[in-house]
């Protein structure tokens, strides 16, 4: 044998084979293929022999049964091809008139994802434990006028679902008598919920029905993690008809969030009850009654530490959440339990509405402390409350713009708990944003959109300046105070001080380096106007100094206003350059604005250096030698007339002496003479002299 | 003249104008002082209380030019008394200028200098003074260039805006320091040079108030200026300008005013120095 025959031999019993395994193959399928019957018949003829008698009846289990099939009804069914061997598949081959009974008939055998779903489901375990009470296909579908469901004359019709359902979950069979359901009043309340009324009332067909919730066949108890109607499983659920729920929902829930942390919000059923669900917003959520059952209760304690549990209803009802139930903050309640909050594990987190508002705060110093559990760390309530939070536009709130300074300052004011630990530079910050111009705008005049705390600290998201996200860093202090100061930030960012404009690495100005961050005043006050060269002078050493040699510099030493200060001339917040042509100082402008205070002027009289030191030979040789010569002079004079005066003295006072001795000599004389003639004057006196 | 004796007539030195004037200057001269130091020296506390005290800077520079105006008022007033003293007393400029009463420095001037030091240093006598002594005359045309420095300065200062139309900017700049520096020049001599060359020269303690009296004892005359009293004599006018003395009452409120005056001078001299030498930057 060679190799050759060899192959050639296994080659053909391969061939051989391959033949054989697809037509066996194909056999099988045939056999295996339910749907096409074996043997193609009129369908039912024979059976319709005897099952188209209206009298043919059987008895089971002691009740006598109709098993009559009318024919045209049959035929019009969706089985209506198959014959009746298509489901009653054990008359297949055999002679009529059959043996009693027949096999149940096995719809999975064509549906065999529905009958999977349905063996999982409540009602295929409870069947599957032989429960009487449990639903099997017939029970909703029918059985030999099973019509599509989308028509409108099948009894699984949308329409007619409710009924369907309502069979056995309406009040008073034994199933909602006999098996552990927790709601009751199911169809009732279905009938006149929203989804209800729009379907019944309205013929909405599109509306929601039992199985759109609870699907068809995998119908679950809500504690089954797999259910629809489980409580991570909620919104999903709903939102396949409420696709932009969110928005609805002011966009403060982010979808992604509901539907993976589904323990952290509140589920859709927590407000919108299960088969109640209403157009309008409940009021009375899922428990609000029932939690005040125990929380009306004054002297109600936790044991854990004895806080008082006692909620107010008038606060909650004066609160901008009056129309939020209890449950939606306090999620995590399980209504199923007797006390709905023993299953709450985590405090109130107001972030589950107010998502955005609530990263701010993760980000912001507040939310940092919170995070490594700092005791004084605010949270929410301290700022906002609890059950009576107010909205900010509520002049009541406490952070109404005119309380806002009190509520901050409770940990910012001096010696507070804020305070104590701030490093910085600012100190009393409330009584110097009180005497400040936006602190007395709010309070002495009342103007409740003036600045205050969070209109630069922003409300959640406040950041120290050295963060570079902070409202009030450097870089941002420009478009912070431009929220209200809009022109203004115009005009510096335009000037060269702005680092759109300066291209520097050196530091630059901003609002607050001239006009303080907390004790701003204003500009027409003495104190700015005077305290504003040792602003400039921060930066602008050797100018400020020299400032104060000139007139204008030496009145404001004496702690006068009036005379030009820097921004007088140089403008305040659209400084530019003076080779800029739009300076206040370029040549074109700056005769305008010496006349500004100097009627007249001209650009000569502009040619006054208003910054000139005589200290400078180099800068201005001509003030530097005009001094030192005045001074020599000066210094001569005094030198030779101190020393003339000095040398002067001893003769002085010698000449003293001598006038006091003659004088002596002189009244002694008199005296004598006197003695020696009393009586007559010293006629000559005068002319001997 | 009077029956009452002669010893107690005085002779009459200066005029009633020229007391006037003096009287004229101490006003204007400290206004002017306290004023301008107050800006000069502003870099002191004590500048800026006494700018308050003044009614603020405005006010302080309304009496500043008020004060520099009665200033040039006076100087006007002598140059005119100088013309009426010509007509009147000498006929001529020349008799005026030239005259053994001349206020212009002479020969003899300079030898009074030279034996003044040599009597400070003990080498000569104390030499024989005419009508004024050297120093007065320094004093005197110390005024004349203090009004042409400070007054020209002062006036470009007080109105920068016409001078600027022919002079350049800077030269505000120029002026400021001119008008400053004199000033300091000025006042420092005034309160100390010649307060003691004039008013407080120990053997005239406690003060020699003859500019505000216009009189000087007659003894007093013939020994500080016993050329003038030779020569009075010798013309026989000694007589004619003897006058009574004014009564102690009158004395005495001229001692107060002088003492005054002195005091603030006293205490500007303090002030100068303290912000010369401990405050100046």
């Amino acid at each position: 044998m060679t190799a050759r025959t060899i192959s050639k031999w296994a080659g053909s019993a391969l061939l051989g084979a391959l033949l054989l395994s697809s037509a066996s193959s194909i056999l099988s399928a045939r056999k295996a293929a339910p749907g096409i019957p074996s043997r193609p018949s009129n369908p039912g003829e024979e059976c319709l022999a005897c099952h188209g008698e209206k009298s043919l009846t059987t008895t089971r289990g002691g009740r006598t049964v109709s098993l009559f099939v009318e024919p045209k009804r049959f035929s019009a069914s969706v089985h209506g091809s198959l014959g009746c061997t298509g489901c009653h598949a054990d008359l297949e081959g055999k002679d009529l008139p059959h043996d009693t009974p027949l096999a149940k008939v096995k719809c999975g055998t064509c549906h065999p994802a529905e009958q999977e779903q349905y063996a999982r489901s409540l009602h295929g375990k409870a069947s599957a434990r032989g429960d009487p009470l449990a639903p099997r296909c017939l029970d909703c579908h029918g059985n030999h006028d099973i019509l599509p469901v989308k028509d409108v004359r099948s009894s699984l019709a949308p329409l007619k679902i409710p009924f369907v359902c309502g069979k056995c979950h309406r009040e008073g069979t034994p199933v909602q008598l006999n098996r552990p359901i927790p709601q009751d009043k199911i169809l009732e309340n279905y009938s006149e919920s929203i989804h209800g009324e729009g379907l019944l009332k309205k013929g909405l067909i599109v509306a929601p029905t039992c199985a759109t919730c609870h699907t068809a066949h995998l119908i679950l108890p809500h504690t089954d993690p797999a259910s629809s109607i489980a409580r991570r499983n909620i919104a999903a659920t709903c939102t396949r008809c409420h696709g932009q729920i969110e928005s609805v929902h002011r966009k403060i829930i982010n979808g992604a969030l509901w539907e993976k942390e589904a323990n952290v919000l509140p589920a859709c059923v927590d407000c919108h009850q299960p088969h109640k669900i209403r157009k309008v917003f409940y009021s009375q959520g899922m428990a609000d009654a029932d939690c005040m059952r125990c929380h009306a209760n004054e002297r109600l304690k936790r044991a854990r530490d004895g806080a008082s549990l006692y909620v107010r209803v008038g606060e909650l009802l004066d609160s901008r959440h009056v129309k939020v139930a209890c449950s939606q903050c306090h999620s995590e309640v399980n209504a199923s339990h007797v006390r709905p909050c023993e299953t709450i594990t985590r405090p109130v987190d107001c972030s589950s509405c107010h998502d955005e508002i609530g990263k701010q705060y993760l980000r912001s110093t507040h939310g940092q402390l919170l995070a490594k559990q700092d005791p004084n760390a605010p949270s929410c309530k301290e700022c906002h409350g609890t059950h009576g939070v107010l909205g900010r536009t509520n002049a009541q709130s406490r952070t109404f713009p005119t309380n806002v300074p009190q509520l901050c300052g409770t940990c910012h004011r001096e010696g507070q708990k804020a305070a104590v630990r701030y490093t910085g530079r600012q100190h009393e910050i409330v009584e110097h944003y009180t005497e400040s111009i936006h602190g007395k705008g709010l309070l002495k005049s009342g103007l409740t959109v003036t600045a205050t705390c969070t209109s630069c600290h922003t409300a959640h998201r406040v950041l120290p300046r050295t963060d570079p996200e902070s409202s009030v860093n450097e870089n941002n202090v420009p478009a912070t105070c431009g929220q209200c100061h809009h022109g203004i930030e115009e005009q510096f960012e335009s000037s060269i001080h702005s680092r759109r404009v300066s291209k520097t690495r050196k530091d630059l100005p901003v609002c607050n380096d001239c006009h303080t961050a907390h004790s701003i005043r204003r500009t027409d006050a003495d104190i700015f106007r005077l305290d504003i060269m040792s602003k400039c002078g921060r930066c602008h050493e050797q100018i400020a100094e020299a400032y104060f040699d000139t007139y204008h510099g030496k009145v404001s030493r004496l702690g006068y206003a009036k005379t030009a200060k820097c921004y007088d001339c140089h403008g305040a917040h659209d400084i530019l350059p003076v080779a800029d042509p739009r300076s206040h100082l370029s040549r074109a402008n700056v005769a305008a604005t010496c006349q500004k205070c100097h009627a007249g002027a001209t650009r000569r009289f502009a040619g006054y250096l208003t910054h000139a030191t005589h200290h400078d030979p180099r800068k201005y040789p001509f003030l530097f030698y005009t001094f030192w010569g005045m001074t020599t002079l000066l210094v001569a004079t005094f030198v030779v007339s101190g020393l003339h005066t000095l040398l002067w003295l001893p003769r002085a006072f010698e000449m003293r002496r001598e006038l006091r001795a003659a004088e002596a000599a002189e009244l002694a004389q008199n005296q004598t003479d006197a003695s020696a003639s009393p009586g007559t004057a010293p006629a000559k006196e005068g002319a001997d002299d | 003249m009077t029956e009452g004796g002669p010893e107690k007539r005085e002779y009459v030195r200066f005029t009633r104008l020229h007391r006037i004037m003096h009287a004229g200057m101490i006003v204007s001269f400290l206004s002017l002082a306290l004023t301008g130091l107050s800006l000069k020296f502003s870099y002191t506390g004590w500048a800026a209380v006494l700018s308050h005290l003044l009614g603020g800077f405005e006010t302080a520079g309304y009496i500043h030019r008020t004060a520099a105006v009665l200033m040039f008022g006076i100087f006007a007033a002598h140059l005119t008394d100088l013309y009426r003293m010509k007509r009147r007393e000498h006929g001529s400029w020349r008799s005026l200028l030239l005259g053994p009463g001349t206020m212009l420095p002479t020969r003899k001037d300079f030898s009074d200098l030279v034996a003044t030091v040599k009597w400070f240093v003990g080498l000569g006598r104390r030499p024989a003074y005419g009508r004024w002594t050297y120093w007065e005359k320094f004093d005197y045309f110390a005024v004349f260039w203090g009004i042409a420095i400070i007054g020209s300065t002062g006036l470009t200062l007080w109105f920068p805006v016409f001078f600027t139309r022919f002079l350049p900017g800077s030269f505000i700049n120029v002026a400021t320091i001119i008008h400053s520096d004199e000033a300091l020049l000025a006042t420092g001599f005034i309160f100390t040079v010649h307060f003691f060359n004039t008013h407080l020269r120990p053997e005239k303690f406690p003060m020699d108030i003859t500019i505000f009296t216009g009189r000087v004892p007659v003894a007093e005359l013939k020994r500080d200026k016993p050329l003038e009293y030779e020569a009075l004599v010798a013309r026989g006018k000694l007589e004619e300008k003897l006058e009574e003395a004014y009564p102690p009452i009158v004395i005495r409120a001229i001692r107060f005013f002088a003492w005054g005056a002195l005091s603030v001078g006293f205490g500007i001299v303090l002030w100068i120095l303290y912000a010369m030498l401990f405050a100046y930057r």
